[in-house]
């Protein structure tokens, strides 16, 4: 490509990021009087005007209870929900509607499997393949189902750079072990998880996958009979959807053979004073009233990211983290954690000699919104050998100027810091 | 370059804390830990009678953190239980209102931690090495004597 083809393609790249600024009205707003630089997505994503109408019109026109009433709100709100889950599923490339059970996000996604399958199939003595790159949303479920039912868990070894090491592979993924629960995309690393080729393996030695999507469902294009996983779990609050809502989705026969995590009205069929029966899926696991316009909402949010396009936004977010990726790396004093190449939206990094709280301090001053900490990732810290570290990250609305911002933040961190020197 | 919290003060404190290390036989040795955000303290206390005589910490954490703690050491040394426990309920009540409210005492160095008040996220930082020496003091009265 040429340079001009290059600065063209640049420049209708940035008049599509500004137009869909104007879709996301906090975006005008000022932190510390500055205009708000949001580079926390990874924590959770801003919301779009029409997902925030679709709330709105949904409790003013269709609000009521779901699968329940007789009367028409009854049905209309019905009608909308299983909507949304139809989006939903068409979105993650589910086979089927009904595999895809709406929960409160990624973290009830996986504590409804690590409860409702491995506890019951679980056998002491057989294993559970993590690795140390984790959110504790999929380790902490995993450690406690373990200890119940006498299973082990094994990690997945990690290249110095902060990828799997697949050479791994053949010594770890050997009977006993039954379930593989992994990352699709690391919240602190950025490393894109080969998840396709080791649900392949996984499934050679007769294991079930998992696979945590909070990260990657709201930047990658994600189809899920294709990675040919077994379960999925992901929350819409990061793909410009509300809180409060997410999804799994398993394989159906799974599911079917599953026991309920919850229990209550809505997830049974018959009910005795001494017994019931579960209903049908996915509805078995989605006792008493669900988030109902948080669904609809993720509906909508589905709408949103399908009208801004899948593979424009993967191109937009890898100019993006290439972009900052650049100028960090060639800053002083700064050390980037997780690969260089092949990441998701997002970079952890440290700056020598300013404690990330103390950074994301600064740049808040500055507008600028950053998240510091361990990212619930305590594990991966201790691998890293830091306490914590800054993290950027980006989405659809995120400009390269708002890197620049970023970077001049740093600049001044560092300057604050080696003025006492 | 000046920043109105990371004052001259504050950064001092931070690249050069005051009774950094431990102490050979400490009387209380105690741990205070803020997983949020991974800091790490570990103080140790030589009480002779109700008095603290020297005390000693190390540990990471950020700048507001390891100050806070520096000028803590400072500011303790010497001082009966009773009046260190003074200090750290004065020290709550400054975070709370940034000096606005406090009484005639001068607060020092602390003054320079007057702007955390504004900061609620980061109130934590600035207590830990307080909280974990007000554990420390607490441990030792419940010790038979």
């Amino acid at each position: 490509m040429s340079l001009m083809e290059t600065t063209i393609k640049a420049n209708r790249v940035l008049s599509t990021v500004e137009k869909l600024r104007e879709d996301f009205p906090i975006l005008k707003t000022t932190v510390h009087g500055k205009p708000l630089v949001y580079l926390d997505n990874a924590a959770t994503s801003q919301r779009p005007s029409q997902v925030l109408a679709a709330y709105c019109f949904f409790c003013q026109s269709h609000n009521a209870n779901v699968h329940r009433g007789i009367h028409t709100l009854g049905e209309q709100a019905t009608d909308r929900y299983e909507a949304a889950r139809r989006k939903v599923a068409a979105f993650i490339g589910a086979p089927s509607e009904k595999t895809v059970v709406f929960t409160r996000g990624t973290t009830e996604s996986i504590n409804l499997v690590a409860y409702g399958y491995a506890r019951k199939f679980l056998k002491p003595g057989d294993a559970v393949v993590l690795t140390p790159m984790e959110h504790h949303a999929n380790l902490v479920p995993w450690q406690i189902v373990a200890t119940t039912m006498g299973a082990n868990l094994r990690f997945w070894p990690m290249t110095p750079e902060g990828t799997l090491d697949m050479s791994a592979a053949s010594d770890l993924l050997q009977p006993p072990v039954k379930i593989v629960a992994l990352t699709h995309v690391s919240n602190v690393l950025g490393t894109i998880n080969p998840v396709k080729e080791i649900a392949r393996r996984a499934h050679a030695i007769g294991a079930k996958m998992l696979v945590d999507g909070a990260q990657a469902v709201p930047h990658i294009p994600v189809n899920v009979a294709d990675i040919g996983c077994d379960f999925y779990a992901f929350s819409a609050h990061k793909m410009c959807g509300p809180t409060g809502v997410g999804a799994l989705w398993g394989r159906e026969e799974l599911l079917d053979e599953m026991d309920p995590f919850m229990t209550g009205g809505e997830m049974i069929r018959e009910v005795w004073l001494d017994h019931a029966t579960w209903n049908e899926l996915p509805y078995k696991f989605e006792p008493g009233t669900p988030p109902i316009a948080e669904a609809v909402s993720m509906g909508a949010a589905v709408d949103y990211l399908n009208h801004v396009g899948m593979d424009w936004l993967q191109e937009h977010d890898r100019q993006l983290v290439n972009y900052a990726m650049n100028q960090l790396l060639a800053e002083d004093g700064v050390k980037i954690f997780g690969p260089q190449d092949g990441r998701g939206a997002l970079i952890s990094f440290n700056v020598e000699g300013v404690h990330p709280h103390d950074l994301a301090t600064l740049l808040d001053r500055d507008g600028i919104a950053v998240r510091a900490g361990h990212h619930c990732a305590q594990p991966l810290m201790r691998w890293l050998g830091v306490p914590a570290t800054a993290r950027a990250s980006f989405y659809l609305y995120n400009l390269p100027e708002e890197i620049d911002q970023l970077m001049e933040g740093i600049r001044r961190a560092k300057e604050v810091f080696a003025y006492a020197r | 370059m000046r920043d109105e919290l990371y004052g001259e003060i504050l950064l001092d404190h931070y690249r050069y804390p005051r009774h950094f290390g431990a102490l050979p036989n400490p009387s209380v040795r105690i741990e205070g830990k803020n997983p949020l955000c991974g800091d790490e303290f570990l103080i140790d206390l030589n009480l002779e009678g109700d008095v603290l005589r020297e005390i000693r910490f190390s540990g990471r954490g950020c700048a507001i953190s390891m100050a806070s703690a520096s000028m803590m050491t400072e500011l303790v040394t010497g001082k009966s239980v009773a009046e260190i426990q003074k200090w750290i309920d004065r020290f709550r009540n400054f975070l709370r209102d940034g000096g606005a409210h406090r009484d005639e005492v001068d607060m020092g160095d602390l003054q320079a931690l007057a702007g955390v008040a504004h900061l609620p996220v980061r109130v934590k930082c600035a207590l830990i090495a307080w909280t974990t020496l007000e554990e420390g003091i607490g441990q030792r009265k419940n010790e038979p004597r």
